[in-house]
């Protein structure tokens, strides 16, 4: 009898076999896609799996604050610690230089505590009866993660040992100097060919980061439809292989026109912006301003395969750090305006006003 | 017999019409938020569902691999390898086109005049083999004026071209099109095809913002067919769509069950 199998419905994916055969570091999505992760935990989940193979994600950065490389950090440790090979390509000088910063996984036992603790922390007080169950939960979210090794915690405050990237592939490439982008072309060309697209068996997933490619002390700045090309012709040589592009740019130095240009051609497109120090509006506004960091929007999520859009619950998310430490994303919450439940936040509820109250009782 | 259920976007177009879009331009206009690609889908769709073989679509895709598009149609009830086979679905990967050597020095133009040779060549052909009602789909136009490194003017020749290739052999062409890329041009080429075109599909996201059960709004303009009295007014058609695997459904604003 089918009650006595363990699947409840003949149309439930069979997961053991799904998992089985694969290397770590990829995860069958639907519609015949693999997602590999963007190295951030929540970003992955809100992207409903990570970024699948062969698709271009866009970053736009905010041109005044580095959120961006945050991006990019992570999802070039992640690619180091599943062993994928790696292009970097970025105006500086000296590129090399940057794998320096790369942070390094946290360490997976303290993982589970500081989940554990800050499930509890977001519970509210009245529901301590249900604790048990949101542990449960995370515990099995967990194992699972830490079974399959999707997708890592990245301690932000901990470099990779130089000595790691010694048995890596990782390229560098710094496009300041050069005076067309024909030369990055073939870099990732060949860069690219190293990781074909075979159906059936994925061995490995390249991952290509470019920064701040219209960057303008680059002479190819200038060019718009060069940029555009190389955009369109990168695009196409990821579709026919494992592997995803992340660029990021900063949108306000293009031409209107020519960043929609860019935007369209995103598979995943995401936005990151600083928020203002003191913001004392904003600060009444969100729960948890303090930690905040800045706020990433999801405007485009990639559609491979697929004609029906992904509309998600929320698309601006809070970047916070945590224990200054991890790098986290949650739904903004908006801070109830009449302060006279502020207190039921705990340590976070500090941002309403106590003065408010005063002047609205009854 | 026509199996297929009419919808909206159907009646407005006019599918109705024993000749829908034979010797028509129709162009769908889409922007960031909201993706216009569906469309392309239904029509493709429609095409190849309809009871008269003699539909033949020639496909120049430039932003997805045929993969992407196989895998969609299949679940839309239509295999796209199947018709490929058989000859009734001409595609032209155009991924890399303009894009492979740069270092030949290929102009935009040389880049185009080939891709409208190659175009030219496939329709005489299918008219030969008495296939009647060719259409031509372009994915996206915006990437077709990358292809040609930034030039509108060969981008409009082009689209010229195979407007005359239209009225010549009575075959009908489907262009995708972003609207909002052409926010800050003088003249933008959004305006010329806008009067090239026939029938004018604008995808937009919901006035509203985000919702979960309605993915956004169509405007349907059709153009009145010349010689026909009764017909001199545009018809303008507004609804909602929200988009399924396995089709597309369209309804009057706050008419959804």
């Amino acid at each position: 009898m089918a009650a006595t199998k363990p699947r409840t419905s003949s149309f439930s994916r069979n997961f053991s076999s799904a998992h089985s055969s694969k290397t770590p570091g990829f995860k069958h999505g639907p519609n015949g896609t693999t997602f590999i992760s963007s190295g951030i935990p929540d970003l992955d989940k809100i992207l409903c799996g990570g970024f699948p193979l062969g698709s271009l994600v866009l970053v736009m950065e905010d041109a005044e604050a580095p959120h961006h490389m945050l991006l990019l950090r992570n999802f070039m440790s992640q690619g180091l610690v599943h062993d994928q090979p790696l292009l970097y390509a970025s105006p500086s000088r000296d590129p090399r230089g940057f794998l320096g910063t790369l942070p390094s996984p946290g360490a997976s036992k303290d993982d589970k505590s500081r989940d554990n603790s800050t499930e509890q922390e977001k519970g509210l007080r009245i529901a301590w009866q249900y604790k048990k169950y949101f542990g449960d939960d995370q515990e099995s979210a967990n194992a699972i993660d830490s079974k399959y090794e999707f997708c890592n915690d990245f301690d932000l405050r901990r470099p990779f040992d130089r000595h790691f990237f010694s048995g890596k592939h990782v390229e560098c490439v710094s496009i300041l100097d050069s005076s067309s982008l024909s030369t990055l072309r073939d870099r990732c060309a060949t860069f690219l060919s190293q990781v074909p697209r075979n159906d059936g068996n994925i061995s490995s997933g390249g991952r290509i980061a470019i920064q701040s490619l219209c960057a303008p002390q680059c002479d190819h700045s200038n060019m718009e439809w060069e940029m555009l090309s190389f955009l369109r012709s990168l695009k196409s040589m990821v579709r026919s292989s494992n592997a995803v592009a992340v660029v990021t740019f900063p949108p306000s130095l293009l031409l209107p026109s020519f960043s929609k240009r860019w935007q369209h051609m995103a598979d995943t497109l995401l936005s990151v912006r600083a928020i203002p120090d003191e913001d004392k509006e904003l600060a009444k506004l969100l729960t948890g301003y303090q930690d905040m960091v800045g706020l990433l929007n999801v405007h485009k999520v990639a559609q491979l395969n697929t004609q029906v859009p992904k509309i998600l619950e929320a698309t601006t998310f809070s970047i916070k750090l945590q224990k200054r430490r991890y790098l986290v994303l949650e739904c903004l919450n908006q801070a109830p305006v009449d302060a006279s439940s502020g207190s039921s936040y705990g340590s976070t509820g500090s941002c309403s006003g106590s003065s408010k109250t005063a002047s609205l009782e009854f | 017999m026509d199996r297929m259920t009419s919808n909206l976007l159907d009646e407005a177009i006019g599918f109705d019409d024993p000749t829908p879009l034979i010797g028509r331009l129709l162009l769908v206009e889409d922007c960031v938020e909201t993706s216009g690609a569906f469309v392309l889908h239904h029509l493709l769709k429609r095409a190849f569902s309809s009871p008269h073989s003699s539909n033949v679509v020639i496909f120049l895709a430039f932003s997805q691999s045929f993969i992407h598009y196989d895998r969609i149609l299949r679940k839309l009830g239509c295999n796209l390898a199947a018709q490929r086979d058989s000859g009734r679905f001409v595609f032209f990967d155009m991924l890399t086109l303009g894009c492979s050597d740069r270092s030949g020095k290929e102009t935009g133009e040389g880049v185009l005049v080939g891709l409208y040779c190659k175009i030219q060549r496939a329709v005489h052909a299918l008219i030969q083999e008495n296939k009647k009602h060719v259409t031509i789909v372009i994915d996206d136009i915006s990437l077709l004026e990358v292809a040609a490194n930034g030039s509108s003017n060969h981008v409009l020749d082009f689209l010229h071209y195979c407007h005359t290739l239209l009225s010549e052999v009575g075959c009908s062409i489907i262009a995708l099109d972003h609207e909002d890329v052409y926010m800050d041009i003088e003249r933008p080429l959004s305006l010329q095809l806008e009067y090239l075109a026939d029938v004018l599909i604008k995808v937009g996201p919901l006035a509203t913002g985000i919702a979960k059960d309605v993915h956004g709004q169509l405007t349907v303009l059709n153009k009145p067919v010349e010689g026909l009295q009764d017909k001199l007014r545009n018809r303008v058609q507004n609804f909602q769509f929200y988009i399924k695997e396995n089709g597309t459904e369209f309804f009057y604003s706050g008419s959804r069950a």
